[in-house]
């Protein structure tokens, strides 16, 4: 199947709230208006200067960072796009949270037996073929659900149609190496609340990077430090066997000692 | 051995009042979770647990592969003494940590799921496996300590047969893991405030933790030999002090060249808390002890040596806490002070380590004499410094002689 993705214009969202509501019932989340993310709340509208509303939620990376850090693999990545928790595996270290470059996955603090609550893209939705529950009820259809190719050129002709109308950019296209979730504004992206100084490279890279080093840590270490253990090892069986000169020297350095003091302080 | 491992009996109420906090802090982190129990947000979602109990107490036991680095690897023989406390403070260190692990995970009963769920790319995979693997290779480098005590000499022998083996996997496994921590902070680019963001992360934490472990070796001897009334080896430990200054000369030079090669230098004026953070950390933990320890009168002395001692531990604890929570709280928006129970149990953490190390100095062979051979438990007469296998090990002391007055 193909890469989906969702369109966020944000030039046409009311601020109806339809999708954070359908979201809390495909979900089945108690149905309050939040306008943060929450563990009961996996999108939220921000409210800025001039009535422009802005959906945050998870961004559904292509090389999600989440995924990567994660030492029991509790995300995944599904071919799809969604960006999927699985808290069978999760012991709770709170890794995905920290690595976050957006800061959307939400943690369940006052449980005794937390989960990481985030936005699932309606994974099953999407798997039988249909649009997200958010993407269903946006009445205004800032909210798009479709192919991620199309959307994207969907996205560029709409600038290319209104090029007053909006800043020329899709935020999602390029930001950590690309998400499943685009946006298009009128107002400079800095303005609302997004990172626009993230890396535009995926970030499991930076920690690839070092992990790749190890095995040869291990070998050339290994055997670096065995052949010291096996010079210093044999110089010393040498100089038993014939009590010469390393233990003379021995002897010699830690007569150099004596002046050093040394603090008896028994009583 | 009649000395009481806490002198004063203030430090005994203290003991006492701190794990009573922790334990009301213990309840309040099981019954109502990691919410009641910490300040944590999603926006910090790592404290102090993480900072102190984890990076710190990982770190503070470098001591125990540097010194069996130096004994086994590379045979300086001389340091043996100082090998046991060391092998004990790391031991104890990373249990411990595993301790701190389990009230910090979210769901610590899931921690098994790292032995079976792999994620290879995760630095977290990593660290979790060198905590488990380098815990027990520390139990078979601590084990012949406890065999001894029981007088099960064969065993011993057996396990000194392949004891290289435990010491150059520590030796590897220290290497990886404290690097590796300071990898875990690789993936946060773009939250972590420049003066500490760096692709040398790894090298800084590993560098600084030799430093810290050396460190730790002089402070351990120097607080054992008051509580036991033993005697300090005084001309290794002014070895040390000497090491440890040119391991913080290695950090600092690696630091400058780091910022001057990312062009961050002007943050380092910018009137700003993480400006004095960072000033503090630097001052406190490597500039003050380069000067202080730089001079060999002040090695000389062990007053001297241990306040060297203390500002690098203090320096280094202030770095691991900058990196995993003051570099990260302008990106999130939100400042982070921990709650009133997270530092009871850190604090309890750190008490018991005290207790448990010296209820292992009393009643195990921890203080050996320079060829690795346990002071006999009844001894009443000191161990002096001898000369090479073969010849009488023990002699009688004399005050101001070269030897290590182990006191009864």
């Amino acid at each position: 199947m193909k890469a989906k993705a969702l369109l966020i214009d944000i030039t046409q969202c009311v601020g109806c709230n339809n999708c954070q509501a359908a979201c809390k019932e495909a979900n089945r989340q108690p149905d309050t208006v939040e306008n943060r993310l929450t563990p009961t709340a996996y999108t939220a509208l921000q409210e800025y200067e001039g009535g422009v509303y802005v959906r945050r939620m998870c961004q559904h990376c292509k090389e999600p960072t989440c995924a990567s850090v994660c030492p029991v693999g509790a995300f995944t990545k599904t071919a799809e796009g969604p960006v999927l928790y699985d808290e069978s595996k999760c012991i709770g270290c709170r890794y995905c949270i920290q690595a976050c470059p957006f800061q959307v996955p939400r943690y369940e603090w006052s449980s005794n037996n937390p989960r990481v609550r985030k936005c699932r893209l309606c994974a099953e939705r999407v798997a039988a073929g249909q649009p997200t529950a958010c993407a269903e009820a946006c009445p205004t259809g800032a909210t798009k659900f479709g192919d991620r190719d199309e959307l994207l050129k969907e996205a560029y002709e709409r600038i290319r149609n209104n090029p007053t109308g909006y800043v020329h950019r899709v935020y999602g296209v390029t930001e950590v190496g690309g998400t499943s979730v685009l946006y298009l504004s009128a107002v400079p992206f800095e303005k609302l609340g997004f990172k626009t100084q993230v890396e535009t490279t995926p970030l499991p890279a930076l920690t690839a990077n070092a992990m790749e080093k190890i095995p040869g840590v291990v070998t050339v270490g290994t055997a670096l430090l065995y052949g010291i253990y096996w010079i210093t090892n044999r110089r010393e069986e040498v100089a038993r066997a014939e009590g010469g000169p390393a233990v003379l020297r021995d002897k010699l350095t830690r007569g150099s000692d004596d002046h050093d003091g040394h603090i008896g302080h028994g009583k | 051995m009649k000395t009481n491992p806490f002198k004063f009996t203030f430090w005994k109420a203290v003991a006492i009042l701190t794990l009573a906090a922790g334990a009301a802090a213990t309840w309040l982190r099981v019954t109502g979770g990691l919410g009641a129990s910490t300040n944590l947000t999603d926006a910090t979602p790592w404290g102090l647990w993480v900072a102190f109990d984890i990076l710190c107490g990982v770190g503070l036991a470098a001591g125990g592969f540097t010194m069996a680095a130096i004994v086994h690897i590379f045979h300086i023989k001389r340091f043996e003494p100082m090998l046991r406390p060391a092998i004990l403070t790391a031991f104890l260190g990373y249990l411990l940590v595993i301790v701190g692990l389990m009230f910090d995970l979210g769901r610590p009963f899931s921690v098994w799921h790292a032995i079976i769920m792999w994620n290879p790319n995760s630095v977290m995979f990593e660290v979790a496996w060198c905590v488990m693997l380098y815990t027990t290779v520390l139990a078979m480098e601590f084990a012949p300590v406890v065999l001894e005590r029981f007088r099960l000499f064969k065993l011993v022998r057996i396990m000194g047969r392949v004891s290289i083996v435990f010491i150059i996997l520590g030796v590897l496994l220290s290497t990886l893991h404290q690097s590796s921590l300071g990898s875990l902070f690789l993936i946060v680019p773009g939250k972590m405030y420049g003066l500490w963001y760096s692709a040398y992360l790894p090298a800084f934490f590993y560098v600084s933790a030799i430093a810290a472990g050396c460190a730790m070796v002089i402070f351990e001897s120097y607080l054992s030999s008051r509580a036991f009334g033993r005697g300090l080896e005084m001309h290794l430990l002014q070895e040390i002090g000497r090491v440890c200054v040119m391991v913080l000369g290695v950090y600092l030079v690696m630091k400058v060249v780091d910022l001057a090669s990312r062009d961050m230098f002007g943050l380092l004026l910018l009137p700003r808390k993480e400006t004095a953070f960072y000033w503090a950390e630097l001052v406190v933990g490597v500039i003050a002890p380069m000067l202080w320890l730089g001079r060999a009168k002040v090695r000389a002395n062990y007053h001297g040596l241990f306040a060297g001692a203390v500002m690098v531990v203090v320096g280094f604890v202030f770095n691991r806490l900058n990196v995993a929570t003051t570099a990260l709280e302008r990106s999130a928006g939100v400042a982070y002070v921990p709650k009133w129970s997270e530092l009871a149990i850190t604090m309890s953490i750190v008490t018991v380590g005290f207790i448990a190390f010296a209820l292992a100095a009393r009643y195990l062979p921890i203080f050996t004499d320079e060829h690795g051979h346990a002071r006999e438990e009844e001894s009443v007469v000191p161990v002096a410094w001898v000369e090479d296998a073969g010849d009488a090990r023990r002699q009688a002391p004399k005050r101001g002689d070269h030897g290590i007055l182990v006191a009864k």
